[in-house]
């Protein structure tokens, strides 16, 4: 059995590695070369490791047929832990990202200067942090709802691998300055390309192991996952259509161009939001919550109008990043409308997610991770508030281009995304590795108030910021000139910029412990202390 | 709730699952974006819009190469406080040959659609280099590697023939001299008449101040002085 031996994939390795090394001598422009050397260093280490393990005893067949019966789970491992990497690097990025917005000092040209930075932190927190959780969940919670085995074997471990080819490949790309310069969809056409194959992969894993399902009912969790899958898949292939120059150099123009190419990219930027960053982690909510309360979700129905309300509504949404463009008003209008009544759908889903406590509140006292998870949903609450009340022409004409929209998507990222993950790994962390307990609970209480404090913190500087600058921005004195040069403005904001840092450092601080409990709890520590909601120790009785 | 009964068809098969979400998350997309390639608003052309000269080109892939669109929007609101302090509301034309689009979504820094000549090729060199010596607030980083990298100019034809397969109307004229364009828009003793033809109110000089070397910052500077200034607003 070559297939247990892995020599398939050690030789696809190899010659892959092979491939970007004539990438590097026949480039066309010396990015391209650069990045081909990464590609092949990536590619030979992974040819060496599985060197390493080819062993060529032939396969035991019975511990194959034994491997079937179980659930797939070396895969979920590795993205738990890949989880926590990326989530630790993408916050430290965002830290100093917010350092260097204060102090400018802090760009080394050229490669890390600000411009190449920012998209390394945007990217590694949505995709490397948030595209793990969701991989790693999405593959656990299938299984679990299906009672089958991850469909296409070594498939699973295609897509885990292939996509952290794809966050090397992308992140090393934007410091070489490789960029379509297309938000949240920088990486250029090739790295592109590969992420497409792995997208399809992960699709085909995903949809066959629902397919070969024992439960008659598709689980609600699963309606989320498989949209966001299939969403991301559309506007992935059209938002970065686009020529390449070469197909030995990094540049490719995009095959829209103007208005139609900024509508294009805001229908894929808002979607991102919308179904990578929402529906994918919705698909969390539906999961993690009804197992940690132990009560099943609040409304069935609910569920069903949710869930469509909320994908048909959300593609519409894109227009109010371009509110007083060129775009036309009636685009900007229909973007706006829609926006505005996403805020019922979303509510649906928080109030769906929340009142599955009914009857288990009392758990957000006792169980530091419940109330992770259901801060979670008072942050998604929050967001989808403070998103519609965004789209209104009016209030966008203030926020837009200013910080409250980077406070905005940060209540809605960290506070949502982020800490619905992070309850998520505290759940699955002592499951997968077999273990009573997490090594401290305390810690998670620990994490879950540095995380909360810091959010608040960055979104109220944030908030404050951005309506400063707006205001400020469109200031007139008596006389009909404006009061402020847009110097100023840019001076007046470096308190709010050093306030950000520090609400970020306390984010970072919390992931940190929380990279720490999840490795003791890994290498099998409990350490010793009461838990929380535990009565507290027998008051000390009187000798006899 | 008739409706929501029948949902446990959907619920157990998953290609209907499969297809019914796809088509549900293509309504929106298909109605917003389609009829811009049609409707007259965003397809009209303005006189004076014409495609990037090479060196404009290649300033544009530095600036969007350096990811200057992060802190930099290039698309001005219609509100008097906006246009008195940037200039006339960008027009749909005049993004029309700009693959991918430079709107931005943050202004850190100040909107660029109309940066060009307010300010010195010297002012934009020195910024670039050392941007507080020239605006102290500014927290904008130092771009001093332009000026000492050489622009690499192996595959500019290249460039504007990936630019027509997308829609710009470059010429068979434009393709073969898009070489000798390149450099001599930037070199004050070539003969530019040819580029100055090709490519109207094109800024011709040398940018960076230092004629010996054709210089990213060259580029740079070139893309910056051009932009916003092709349509004449003065009688409109």
């Amino acid at each position: 059995m070559s297939n247990m031996n892995y020599t398939l994939e050690t030789v696809a390795l190899a010659v892959g590695a092979f491939l970007a090394l004539l990438g590097v001598a026949f480039a066309q422009d010396s990015q391209f070369a650069a990045h081909m050397w990464v590609l092949f260093f990536s590619l030979f280490a992974g040819a060496v490791v599985m060197v390493r393990r080819v062993t060529f005893a032939p396969a035991v067949a019975v511990q194959k047929a034994g491997r079937q019966s179980e659930y797939f789970d070396e895969v979920v491992k590795h993205g738990v832990i890949a989880t926590v990497f990326w989530g630790v690097v993408g916050f430290l990025v965002g830290v100093v990202v917010a350092l260097q917005l204060a102090f400018p000092d802090l760009n080394i040209e050229p490669w890390l200067n600000f411009g190449r930075t920012r998209p390394l932190h945007t990217s590694a927190v949505i995709f490397a942090f948030g595209g793990n959780a969701l991989i790693a969940t999405s593959f656990y919670v299938v299984q679990r709802t299906s009672r089958a085995r991850l469909f296409g074997g070594n498939l699973g471990w295609f897509v885990f691998w292939g996509y952290q080819l794809f966050i090397v490949m992308a992140a090393t790309g934007y410091l070489l300055g490789i960029t379509q310069s297309r938000e949240y969809a920088e990486p250029e056409w090739y790295v592109d390309i590969w992420l497409t194959i792995v997208w399809v992969a992960y699709l085909v894993v995903f949809l066959g192991t629902i397919l070969r399902r024992k439960e008659p009912h598709i689980y609600v969790a699963n309606w989320f996952y498989l949209a966001f899958i299939v969403t991301i898949a559309m506007l992935h292939v059209v938002n970065n259509l686009a020529v390449p120059v070469s197909f030995l150099g990094v540049k490719s123009y995009s095959a829209f161009s103007g208005v139609q190419d900024a509508l294009t990219q805001w229908w894929y930027g808002h979607n991102a939001v919308g179904f990578f960053l929402t529906a994918g982690f919705l698909g969390m909510m539906y999961y993690f919550i009804p197992k940690q309360v132990n009560r099943p979700v609040y409304s069935y129905r609910l569920s069903i109008i949710h869930f469509w309300a909320l994908i048909f509504m959300y593609i519409w949404a894109g227009p109010h990043h371009l509110h007083y463009t060129a775009l036309p008003d009636w685009a900007q209008t229909l973007g706006m409308v829609f926006s505005i009544m996403l805020w019922v759908p979303s509510w649906g889903g928080m109030i769906n997610g929340l009142m599955t406590l009914s009857g288990a509140w009392d758990r957000i006292r006792t169980d530091p991770i419940v109330r992770m998870l259901v801060i979670a949903v008072a942050f998604y609450g929050m967001a989808t508030f403070e998103g519609p009340m965004m789209s209104v022409k009016a209030v966008n004409s203030l926020s837009h281009y200013t910080d409250w929209t980077i406070g905005h998507v940060h209540s809605g990222a960290l506070g949502w995304k982020g800490m619905i993950t992070f309850g998520a790994i505290y759940f699955l962390v002592p499951k997968l590795w077999n273990r009573n307990r997490l090594y401290s609970l305390a810690l998670v209480n620990w994490h879950f108030w540095l995380a909360t404090l810091g959010i608040v913190v960055y979104a109220a500087v944030m908030w404050v910021a951005g309506v400063q600058q707006g205001l400020m921005w469109r200031e007139y004195d008596d006389q009909g000139f404006l009061v402020y040069s847009f110097a100023e403005t840019v001076s007046a904001m470096f308190p709010y910029y050093v306030l950000r840092a520090v609400g970020g450092g306390m984010f970072l601080l919390g992931a940190l412990i929380m990279a720490f409990n999840v490795t003791m709890t890994i290498l099998g520590y409990e350490r010793r202390e009461r838990l929380p909601g535990a009565a507290p120790a027998a008051a000390l009785q009187p000798a006899e | 709730m008739g409706i929501l009964d029948k949902h446990h068809f959907v619920e157990r098969n998953a290609t209907l699952l499969l297809v019914g979400s796809l088509f549900v998350v293509s309504i929106g997309g298909i109605v917003e974006i389609v009829p811009l390639f049609y409707l007259e608003n965003t397809i009209e052309k303005v006189d004076g819009m014409r495609p990037y000269s090479p060196l404009e080109l290649a300033g544009r892939n530095i600036y969007i190469r350096e990811g200057c669109y992060a802190c930099h929007s290039q698309m001005i609101r219609p509100f008097r406080d906006e246009v008195e302090r940037y200039g006339h509301y960008s027009l749909a034309a005049e993004s029309m040959y700009d693959h991918p689009f430079q709107w931005g979504s943050k202004r850190t820094g100040p909107d660029l659609a109309r940066v060009g000549d307010r300010y010195s090729n010297e002012w934009h060199v020195q910024h670039l280099i050392e941007p507080r010596s020239v605006v102290p607030e500014s927290v904008m980083p130092s771009y001093a590697f332009l000026k000492d990298t050489p622009l690499q100019v192996t595959n500019v034809t290249m460039d504007l023939k990936a630019n027509r397969a997308v829609g710009v109307p470059y010429t068979d004229d434009m393709l073969e001299n898009a070489q000798v364009d390149l450099k001599a828009q930037a070199d004050p003793n070539a003969d530019t008449s040819g580029v100055s033809e090709r490519y109207p109110k094109a800024k011709i000089g040398d940018f960076d101040g230092n004629a010996a070397q054709l210089t990213e910052m060259d580029a740079l500077v070139a893309y910056l002085q051009m932009l916003g200034t092709l349509v004449d607003f003065s009688h409109l």
